[in-house]
């Protein structure tokens, strides 16, 4: 038996996607048998989400004030101190996990494997380094806890349907008071979350303004998608800097991807490579986008995106 | 504050398109254009910025790696930095036997900010700052896109995935840099020679009672998996009608 404790990522109130891709990887291990654990300042809406997930055996909960905002400084000592009885925990490769594991990992004494693209052995992963250029099969040392992130592009949402129990874990450890959560600005939009959605459309340095990303968001509309964007265009400040797609951005793995203005950097690359179908609208027929394109129109954005949104809104 | 520590790692220019070896044994790294992580990078730039605006006295650079890092380092005392050191090593270090080389440094020069970059662009960990911070009981403030530093404390905006977040933290602490941060200066002529002039110690990984941590082995490197070139179209009609061909729309 492999027990494998899962650290549910939230906002609070509602469990993150993230939880349930990281049950599917580890899931992947021989003789799983997995807990997730919900630190919260009011757990029971986020844990009775997580219980729903198929395949965990045990919801864990550790209600204290000090959990209201994901603090890794916070969090760390106490996943730390439950991880006694696993031999493994995982966290989702988002920047809550990506900040807090390495944490826990330290505390433990162990190193990281970051970014399970697959599982090969008990301890044997796939993970990709150089952007994305490689992958790379690691082992991490049997004799110690296993502490992961999980690539969460790699892996399908583990089924709903389930009904494990939820407990109260105590992780009485003593807790920082140096580092203070003090906002999030957030960039709040009724267009389904970029990460999840099943369709994504971007837009890249070639929109020129935070007015022309209009076309783009229309389009998403019409399609009911999520918008992303090239670092290029969140640099110059069209969008947000959450819209952001790649090595530095997010990780996506949406059924459709339409790239369009976007040239195809080997870093904006790396956040599309799991996409089902990829779209490339780009004037430039050259463009290494169209490298990797299941389908390219080359053509000037501003008359083909409009001319799009209208045919598909029919 | 009086010091800070910026750590500099030398990795394979972002330029290049990375080939992994056709025997499955590595990255093709012989005769490859090698430079600072640009993290990293962004990470020196904004030290030397807190150190102009007279909120720091010294500038530390670290690189930890063979003595071909030196060339990393000269760059970062180009850029400004005040001192550096080199940790030499003959293999890749693991990450969290790095953050116990930081750790005894930080230590050792009392600093009072350890800035990194988020992740090193060879190995895409991103752990470093994370552990070191653990390591060394102190703040950490990962991806930041906004440092401002207020008498004993840093206002600290970060990038997440649902936005930007700030928070506080008490130094000494750890940042971990993301790109949006600044842009780094470029070096000038005069700064590389006035550059030559400043001491760059070197020192051995048991100098400093660092033990190596328990390892996870790299066993074999492939590319990853090839997307293929698919179709043109001609217009939009044609778009819309490979769409609906494959269910998409
Ligand atoms: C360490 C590091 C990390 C990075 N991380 C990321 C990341 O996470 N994500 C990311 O995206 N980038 C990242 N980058 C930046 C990346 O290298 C590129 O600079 C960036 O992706 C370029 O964005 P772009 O394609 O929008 O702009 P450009 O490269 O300028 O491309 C614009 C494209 O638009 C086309 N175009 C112009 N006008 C029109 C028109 N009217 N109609 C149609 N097409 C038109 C052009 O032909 C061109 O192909 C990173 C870089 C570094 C160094």
């Amino acid at each position: 038996m492999a027990r494998i404790l899962i650290v549910a990522e939230h906002d609070g109130s509602d469990l993150n996607p993230s939880t349930a891709k990281c049950v599917s990887c580890a899931a992947a291990i021989d003789g799983a048998e997995i807990d997730v654990v919900v630190l919260a300042a009011n757990v029971a809406d986020i844990a009775a989400k997580a219980a729903e997930i198929a395949g965990i055996a045990r919801v864990l909960t550790v209600e204290r004030a000090e959990n209201e905002n994901a603090v890794a400084a916070i969090l760390a000592p106490q996943v730390a101190a439950l991880a006694g009885d696993y031999a493994y925990v995982f966290g989702p490769s988002t920047t809550f996990g990506r900040d807090l594991m390495p944490r826990v990992a330290a505390l433990l004494g162990v190193n990281q494997v970051s970014d399970i693209m697959s599982v090969e052995g008990s301890h044997t992963f796939k993970r990709p380094i150089y952007a994305g250029n490689a992958i790379v099969t690691v082992e991490a040392p049997p004799d110690t806890v296993l502490i992961a992130t999980v690539r969460v592009a790699s892996w399908p949402t583990a089924a709903a349907g389930g009904s494990a129990p939820v407990e109260a874990a105590s992780a009485d450890t003593e807790l920082p008071v140096h580092t203070r959560y003090i906002g999030l600005e957030s960039a709040a939009s009724d267009r389904p979350d970029l990460q999840t959605a099943a369709t994504v459309v971007a837009g890249g340095r070639a929109f020129g303004s935070e007015e022309n990303f209009q076309l783009l968001y229309a389009l998403a509309d019409t399609l009911g998608a999520g918008v992303g964007a090239s670092r290029a265009a969140v640099d110059a400040g069209y969008c947000a800097n959450d819209m952001q797609v790649g090595q530095t951005g997010k990780i996506i793995a949406p059924d459709l991807y339409i790239a369009i203005g976007i040239s195809g950097a080997i870093q904006h690359l790396t956040g599309i490579k799991d996409a089902g179908t990829i779209v490339a609208i780009n004037k430039d027929e050259e463009a290494p986008i169209f490298e990797v394109a299941d389908i390219g129109l080359a053509g000037d954005l501003n008359s083909a995106v409009p001319e799009l949104t209208n045919a598909l809104s029919k | 504050m009086d010091k800070i520590i910026v750590g500099l790692k030398r990795v394979v220019d972002y330029n290049v398109r990375v080939q992994v070896r056709s025997d499955g044994s590595g990255v093709e790294t012989d005769g490859v254009k090698m430079s600072i992580n640009p993290f990293d990078e962004i990470a020196l730039e904004e030290a030397l910025r807190i150190r102009e605006a007279g909120n720091a006295n010294e500038v530390i650079a670290v690189s930890i790696g063979s003595a071909d890092a030196q060339q990393q380092l000269r760059t970062g005392l180009a850029m400004g930095a005040d001192r550096a050191i080199l940790v030499a090593v003959d293999q890749d270090l693991d990450p969290l036997s790095v953050a116990r080389v930081f750790q005894a440094i930080a230590a050792k020069e009392n600093a009072g900010l350890v800035m990194l970059g988020k992740q090193a662009i060879d190995g895409d960990n991103s752990q470093v700052a994370q552990m070191l911070a653990a390591l060394w009981d102190r703040p950490q403030a990962t991806f930041a896109s906004g440092v401002s530093i207020e008498g004993d404390t840093a206002r600290v905006v970060r990038e997440v995935d649902a936005g930007l977040e700030t928070i506080e933290v008490d130094l000494p602490a750890v940042i971990s840099v993301d790109l949006r941060l600044n842009e780094p200066r470029y070096v000038k002529l005069p700064d590389i020679m006035k550059a030559k002039k400043k001491p760059l110690d070197e020192i051995a990984l048991s100098d400093l009672g660092v033990e190596a941590a328990p390892k996870v082995r790299e066993l074999s490197y492939a590319p990853p998996a090839a997307r293929q070139r698919g179709i043109m179209v001609d217009d939009v009609a044609g778009l819309v009608a490979a769409l609906k061909d494959k269910g998409l729309v």
